[in-house]
């Protein structure tokens, strides 16, 4: 049987050590009325079958179309010493780090992962990391309701809209109010957003780059929350935030993100990162394994999970969040990507699918009827209108092995004609060439 | 070990040199940073050498035995990463599926979860599966979350939620952080008694949330009394799975009468920890509370096409932004389609079997509050030794220096000097005998011995290290030394 090493003499001589005379008679008091009624699972296969049906199964899936999909998850690429790294044993079959003289690898690279993302979002503190980056907001939003003790949470119609529909599901049952401040031709509507904040405000939630992709500064924003004693979240994208004015310059409190982007594959929505970073103050109210330094009885640098007494295998229902594993593999891939590509990697990636981004924003514009959604400036993604339903253009370009993007009209009543296309440095010159063709030839 | 950080030197390259581009040309100098961040400058070797020195500081299941109570790591196959990184599967977008017509794109993952869930259904007896939820923790959540909304739909109005002191640390967590109030009983002779239940239960009850086997390793054989109380109360029955690889072709939950369960993934059917996760943590439910479950759900057409569908007006909503891990639960679906029907019970006897040998043979070194059949796991006791002045923190670290992770120490909370030992199914007899040769040796030296392994570990990078000080220090980055 596989993976199981005892042999039958073995079993015979464990039987005997407990004095029983057969394994069945471990399982004595689960009675016949507890037993199942059913237990219809398949034979075992060999390795290789399974292999093989599950490349059958990949293989219905048309991974080789050229794809201007992101709405937030990116398609960047990933050096291979990610993967030759991370899938060291020591560090893929360890646990959560109990223990923590047998667990130096894990917890300095998690003392390294948080100094990496808070430079990135110019932030003091992080934890080891949570799911992904909608519960990142959501475990945010928690923060800021604990630190205020206030019940109101001003966002932004611009925010990421997946992000959105978590955070409802979430407060369903905890009164807190949402209030949503309409986006703006794409663009955040800060004016908007600073009015609704008032002295009964926990928090104000914003994106940059938004949903949309425009790119803002909220230094303002963040001051008037700050007057009202509301706690100022920021989700940023990390991959463009070695070269966007931070989260930490524009003064908020909690900077989350999605940190799929650094290093880990789309693989069909998971396991992702959330990124979670905060300012000193706010440090006691954020949930999650976060790791310190210390010394060991002979002066010897080492690491530790500190600050456990907020976490619910001590405190229980009085826990600050019920957050147990982390992403923790996740986010040592997060690390060794963005050690691998080195700053001025970094760097060259961001302007690399900003570049790209604009370049096929110039090209889609050149054709008539289509026009730029959003003015200002974006990053690597940006929405345009065309003069028909986009859902019906990306229909007809997919099934010729492009798609060109994602469909505004799923989540904003009134943009059915709007497309949102993402490039990263793996978007060539001429897929965008060959977009623009097939545009062109679709609206005619 | 220096940082990484410390060992950067300006100006090296890593595997990306950057030049002659200008992002100014396209956002305005008043929207960038105004410094670099200070990403390490390492060439590719460094980079090699310092992740693969680190990992040469850490106990991993490949490398060393890791009994951990409740956390089940066993050995995880390696076939499994094969098939979750076929670029099928890796080079996937998530929303793939949401444009007109491209699920046709994704036939295969579709496959993949929708066979996932049916086999899960049949191993637990439950209707229908999410697998959304993150981890067995998120799994928590989720569960409290549908058992709010089915009492929000039905109109009734609960505030409770029951837990027994002998349940995961997370199970009242995540009663409380969805919004009820928890109702703490103790176990009677380590197992929940109903009567104690019945003195908490009414109508402001919502549900019982129980962990079987407990985390003193004991089957609660009163369940079907158990279910029959909160029935009458229409208070509904939540089981943590965590503890599932001690009862797969044993019992099913869902036939006792259990509405809502979690499992995790990552440790039944064998996804490797990566170090604290990704995990994943699907939730399958009874009939009566399958319209709650979150959105999207992937279904089979006539013509055995599968698509996603989001038209379930009662649901709960978004938990996870897509399908959950599908990297874990991919690896999920090979291991248990390699195992089959008889490799999963086989999973379970083997287990249960390994754990009650080493316990018997450990009764004589050790006190062993619940000392008589048990599941896949086992609490000892280390009060004996800790008269000596060994406590059982002393002899986990004792462990570590014989090259074995420690047991789980100190939990559950209702044992003193408590070591919790699980096994697992996948280690060899001389391994169990190895360990507890060595545990046993440890207990002679805590007789004769005691100072010495008040000094354990010695032969690991670092010795003890002083946690207090990490607390109070609060140096949490290389940049934020002695922050108040």
């Amino acid at each position: 049987m596989p993976f199981v090493p005892h042999t039958p003499e073995e079993v015979r001589e464990m039987l005997a050590v407990i004095g029983v005379d057969s394994v069945e008679d471990l399982f004595a008091e689960i009675t016949n009325s507890m037993r199942p009624q059913s237990f219809d699972i398949p034979e075992g296969l060999s390795e290789m079958e399974v292999l093989a049906k599950l490349e059958g199964m990949a293989a219905k899936n048309a991974t080789d179309s050229a794809s201007f999909l992101g709405a937030g998850f990116y398609d960047h690429y990933i050096p291979a010493a990610v993967d030759a790294l991370t899938m060291r044993g020591e560090f893929y079959t360890a646990y959560t780090p109990y223990q923590p003289e047998a667990s130096q690898g894990t917890l300095q690279a998690i003392f390294e992962y948080q100094t990496a993302v808070c430079r990135l979002m110019d932030m003091d503190c992080a934890n080891a990391s949570v799911y992904d980056g909608g519960t990142a907001l959501y475990e945010a939003v928690m923060m800021a309701v604990r630190k205020t003790k206030r019940r109101k949470v001003v966002l932004s119609e611009a925010l990421n809209p997946i992000y959105r529909v978590m955070l409802d599901s979430y407060i369903t049952n905890l009164n807190l109010e949402l209030v949503c401040v309409p986006h703006k031709n794409g663009r955040t509507d800060i004016e908007g957003l600073k009015a609704a904040i008032d002295d009964k405000t926990a928090a104000v939630l914003v994106q940059n780059p938004n949903f949309f992709g425009s790119v803002n500064d909220f230094t303002d924003l963040f001051n008037a929350a700050r007057e009202q004693k509301a706690v100022s979240i920021i989700s940023s994208y990390p991959v463009l935030q070695t070269l966007l004015k931070t989260p930490g310059q524009m003064g908020a409190d909690v900077a989350v993100a999605e940190g799929q982007s650094l290093g880990l594959p789309l693989s069909f929505g998971g396991p992702y990162l959330g990124i979670m970073t905060c300012t000193k103050k706010m440090v006691r109210q954020m949930p999650g394994r976060i790791v310190g330094r210390t010394q060991d009885t002979e002066g010897r640098t080492g690491y530790v999970l500190t600050l456990q007494a907020r976490e619910q295998h001590i405190r229980r229902q009085k826990a600050t969040s019920n957050i147990c594993s982390n992403q923790s593999l996740c986010a040592l891939r997060a690390l060794v990507h963005m050690c691998a590509l080195g700053e001025m990697g970094m760097r060259r990636a961001a302007r690399l699918s900003i570049e790209r981004a604009h370049l096929c924003a110039e090209k889609l514009t050149a054709i008539p009827g289509v026009e730029m959604l959003t003015d200002g400036p974006f990053g690597n993604e940006f929405a345009v209108t065309l003069p028909v339903n986009a859902y019906e253009v990306i229909a007809r370009l997919s099934d010729r092995g492009f798609i060109p993007g994602f469909p505004l009209g799923r989540y904003y009543e009134g943009l059915e004609n709007g497309l949102l296309l993402a490039c990263t440095e793996k978007t060539s010159e001429e897929h965008i060439g060959i977009l623009a063709e097939m545009m062109k030839g679709a609206l005619k | 070990m220096k940082t990484i950080f410390e060992k950067s030197v300006a100006g090296r390259e890593g595997c990306w040199p950057c030049e002659g581009l200008a992002e100014e040309a396209y956002i305005p100098k008043e929207l960038l940073r105004n410094e670099e961040a200070g990403l390490p400058s390492a060439g590719e070797l460094d980079v090699v050498r310092h992740f693969t020195k680190l990992s040469q500081r850490n106990f991993g299941v490949d490398g060393n035995f890791y009994p951990l109570g409740s956390c089940t790591m066993k050995y995880n196959p390696k076939f499994t990463e094969n098939v979750a990184a076929l670029p099928g599967f890796t080079r996937l977008h998530p929303v793939l599926p949401q444009l007109q017509g491209a699920g046709r794109l994704c036939q295969g993952a579709l496959e993949v979860m929708y066979e996932t869930e049916k086999l899960l259904c049949e191993i637990t007896g439950m209707n229908a599966y999410t697998l959304h939820p993150m981890a067995g923790a998120h799994g928590e959540l989720t569960g409290v979350m549908l058992m709010a909304a089915y009492h929000r739909d039905k109109g009734n109005k609960k505030t409770k939620v029951i837990v027994p002191d002998s349940a995961h640390g997370t199970n009242p967590a995540s009663a409380a952080i969805a919004g009820y109030e928890v109702v703490s009983i103790e176990s009677r002779d380590g197992i929940v008694d109903p009567e104690a239940l019945r003195e908490v239960l009414d109508d402001d009850v919502a549900g019982m949330m129980m962990t079987c086997p407990n985390t003193l390793g004991l089957f609660e054989k009163n369940l079907p009394e158990v279910v029959a109380m909160l029935r009458e109360v229409d208070a509904l029955l939540y089981y943590d799975g965590a503890n599932l690889n001690a009862v797969m072709g044993k019992i099913r939950v869902g036939d006792v009468g259990f509405d809502i369960v979690h499992l995790n993934l990552h440790k039944t059917f064998a996804t490797p920890h990566g170090g604290g996760g990704p995990g994943s943590g699907p939730v399958g439910v009874s009939e009566r509370v399958a319209p709650y479950l979150p959105i999207s759900r992937v279904q089979k057409l006539e013509d055995g096409q599968f698509f996603l569908d989001y038209d379930y007006p009662k649901s709960i909503g978004y938990v996870a932004p897509f399908y959950g891990n599908f990297g874990v639960f991919l690896k999920a679906y090979a291991y248990i389609l390699r195992l089959g029907a008889t490799g999963l019970t086989r999973a379970t006897e083997n287990a249960v079997l390994s754990a009650n040998y080493m316990r018997k043979r450990l009764e004589e070194a050790f006190e062993i509050p619940y000392n008589r059949t048990c599941m896949h796991e086992f609490v000892l006791s280390a009060v004996r030794q800790a008269e000596k002045g060994v406590r059982a923190l002393d002899i986990a670290k004792a462990l570590l220096d014989k090259g074995h992770h420690a047991p789980t120490i100190y939990f559950p909370l209702i044992v003193k000097e408590c070591m919790m030992i699980e096994p697992t199914e996948t280690e060899n007899k001389a391994t169990l005998d190895t360990f507890v040769d060595d545990l046993i040796a440890i207990a002679e030296m805590a007789d004769a011995d005691p100072e010495a392994l008040q000094h354990a570990p010695t032969t690991l990078p670092v010795t003890r290290l002083d946690e207090t000080k990490a607390a109070r220090g609060m140096e949490l980055t290389e940049d934020l030394a002695n922050a108040t």
